[in-house]
């Protein structure tokens, strides 16, 4: 009986094409309930992942009061601006801003090139030594000496302190280079060739024919390296004492722990009751953090639905090989 | 003559690339001259050459200070528990991306997939701000519970030590598990054609297409990140448990990165923490050697 269920037999057929359209029957709705699962599993996930921005975004509109109590969950309530308006008037943060966006800007651009230019390179058959020197980028994605080794290295290097240690350490990407590399070799080799036999040298080449062809994998790499140096907190964190120097991140940082301390005593004073004595400090915390919660989220928010297809893309073609 | 312009061309060509080879030199090979605070015993504002050279002290220290030795058994067992949570969960992205191709609906599987992913871009900071309205006294959900009269004091989720692990766990996938789905949907794509429709003539159901086409198709690129990532076992980072961690969950959150960072830029003991870093990055390497040769071993290709 279980040998007919598999499949059908010649000899057999007409038994058995009752049972196939039995067993058409039970596949469809086991069917349906699969798809039925997926669809709810899926549409749940998508909800966890979308709504604690939403929620944000709607916290930062509404009245301080019901957002500090908890009471926005779904709605905006008493909804105003002021928020975002007040929140550029402190100290600090416009500088924290420009620190930001002044890292992302010219440590993308410092990335991008060298990512292009040492792909382009490691992609040519007669540079000297280039199997050891390919290695010898590509290892130290794998291994480094440990973050307090670096922040010692960093500081005997006078880096602390020092706008220089977001750009320059993340000039050479090994990830970006394979990325590049793995590009410029999928191109037709004539083309180079063409190039160099109407007598164009390395960097006409480089400037001329790859440049231009490699617009997407480049734009991959440029949206990455800019996410990354937005969202860099680490490095302000070791090396940064100044407040001159700080970026978004770090202020944010610093923003929730100055609230869950607070709330953490309040907690304890008040042993779980509301706590009513602090609680125009308490909302003002509240409103602030989430309202530079925004603006720190902001431009990955803008960003990325227009470039994700862009670099789902990318990452795909850097996959192929590893 | 022509073998000498060859040769003079191709070090120029290596002379191009060599400012950025000495970048590299400086800011990934050089921290290794940092491991030498390790045979010191290095005090912050006394410069290194003044320091008194210690030998093995430090490393000694790791296993005979009985106060050492069990914070540093605690530290292990959490790098452990949550290196260990994440690498029995290492399926997870496969199964999303095998479950997110069945979709029939393309706008329904584009939107999915950008959501999903978007959480990727965000840094840790941003996911703790985002946990913190979440989760803290007066967050959302306190706030949703005690409206439904569920709660009468607020659950204080992220001030607690019990569920460290998992919870750790849980914002690394929430982070993650798009993206990492994203390797997978590209091995799926190119998977013949024809083998789907050989199945469906032998009557398979969804479900057997499913075990006998597409993951015996998978499981390279699994067995691949999955020793990449059981290479890089020691090296959870620093930053989420950084954000995450607080006076209560200390003991439980602390991984090796952390208890690291935490020993020399809140306690000032350099030396010890360079020893144990130092520690770290060989064993790391020696993995994912072996990891690496076990790999060339069992499928005659290497990872790295």
């Amino acid at each position: 009986m279980s040998d007919n269920l598999t499949g059908l037999t010649p000899n057999a057929a007409d038994h058995n094409s009752r049972f196939s359209k039995k067993i058409k029957m039970q596949v469809s709705t086991t069917d349906k309930m699969i798809s039925a699962i997926i669809y709810i599993a899926f549409t749940l996930f998508a909800f966890i992942c979308v709504y604690p921005f939403y929620s944000i975004i709607i916290n930062t509109i509404s009245a301080n009061d019901l957002s500090a109590k908890g009471e926005i969950v779904f709605w905006p309530k008493g909804i105003h601006f002021q928020n975002y308006v007040d929140v550029f008037k402190i100290p600090g943060l416009w500088n924290a801003f420009v620190i930001s966006l002044g890292r992302t800007v010219i440590g993308t651009l410092l990335t991008v090139g060298a990512s292009a230019f040492l792909g382009f390179m490691f992609a040519q058959e007669d540079m000297w030594g280039k199997k050891f020197w390919y290695r010898f980028t590509i290892i130290t994605m794998f291994f480094n000496a440990g973050i307090i080794p670096w922040y010692l290295t960093m500081r005997s290097l006078h880096l602390t302190n020092n706008f220089l240690a977001y750009v320059l350490p993340s000039v050479v990407a090994p990830f970006f280079i394979i990325l590049v590399k793995t590009f410029v070799e999928s191109t037709p080799k004539e083309l180079q060739q063409a190039a160099s036999i109407d007598g164009a040298g390395t960097f006409t080449i480089f400037y001329k024919v790859i440049l231009p062809i490699s617009k997407p994998i480049l734009a991959t790499v440029a949206i990455f390296s800019a996410v990354n140096q937005w969202n860099s907190f680490q490095d302000t964190l070791l090396l940064v004492t100044d407040s001159k120097l700080y970026s978004l991140q770090f202020i944010l940082y610093n923003y929730i722990n100055q609230a869950s301390s607070l709330s953490t005593m309040v907690n304890l004073q008040n042993a779980g009751s509301t706590a009513m004595a602090s609680l125009s400090t308490k909302q003002t915390t509240t409103s602030i953090r989430m309202t530079v919660t925004i603006i720190v989220v902001a431009p990955i928010l803008l960003v990325y639905p227009i470039f994700q297809r862009f670099f789902v893309k990318g990452i795909i073609i850097g996959a192929v090989k590893g | 003559m022509r073998s000498h312009s060859m040769r003079s061309n191709s070090i120029r060509k290596f002379l191009y690339i060599s400012p950025f080879m000495v970048l590299l030199a400086v800011f990934a090979y050089y921290p290794l001259y940092g491991w030498v605070y390790a045979f010191f015993d290095y005090m912050p504002p006394i410069p290194l050459s003044q320091a008194p050279f210690v030998g093995l002290k430090w490393f000694r220290s790791l296993v005979e200070n009985q106060v050492k030795v069990d914070q540093l058994l605690q530290v292990i067992k959490n790098t452990f528990g949550m290196s260990g949570l994440s690498i029995l969960f290492s399926w997870l992205p496969m199964i999303f991306a095998i479950f997110l191709t069945e979709i029939k609906a393309v706008r329904f599987r584009k939107f999915i997939q950008t959501v999903t992913t978007l959480p990727n871009f965000i840094s840790w900071v941003l996911v703790y701000s985002l946990a913190f309205t979440m989760f803290s006294s007066e967050g959302v959900v306190n706030g949703f519970l005690s409206q439904l009269g569920l709660i009468q004091s607020p659950v204080l989720f992220l001030q607690n030590s019990d569920h460290v692990w998992i919870t750790m766990w849980f914002w690394a996938t929430w982070k993650t598990l798009g993206w990492s789905a994203i390797l997978y949907i590209a091995a799926i794509m190119s998977i013949d054609e024809s083998l789907y429709e050989a199945a469906y003539v032998d009557g398979a159901t969804r479900m057997q297409v499913i075990r006998h086409v597409v993951l015996p198709s998978m499981l390279p690129t699994y067995f691949v990140l999955l020793m990449l990532q059981i290479a890089s076992f020691l090296n959870n980072g620093l930053e989420q448990y950084f954000v995450f961690q607080n006076a209560f969950n200390k003991d439980t959150i602390q991984v090796l990165d952390l208890y690291v960072y935490n020993l020399a830029m809140g306690g000032g003991s350099y030396s010890v923490s360079v020893a144990i870093s130092m520690l770290k990055s060989l064993i790391s390497v020696v993995l994912l050697f072996s990891v690496n040769g076990l790999s060339k071993m069992l499928r005659g290709e290497g990872i790295v």
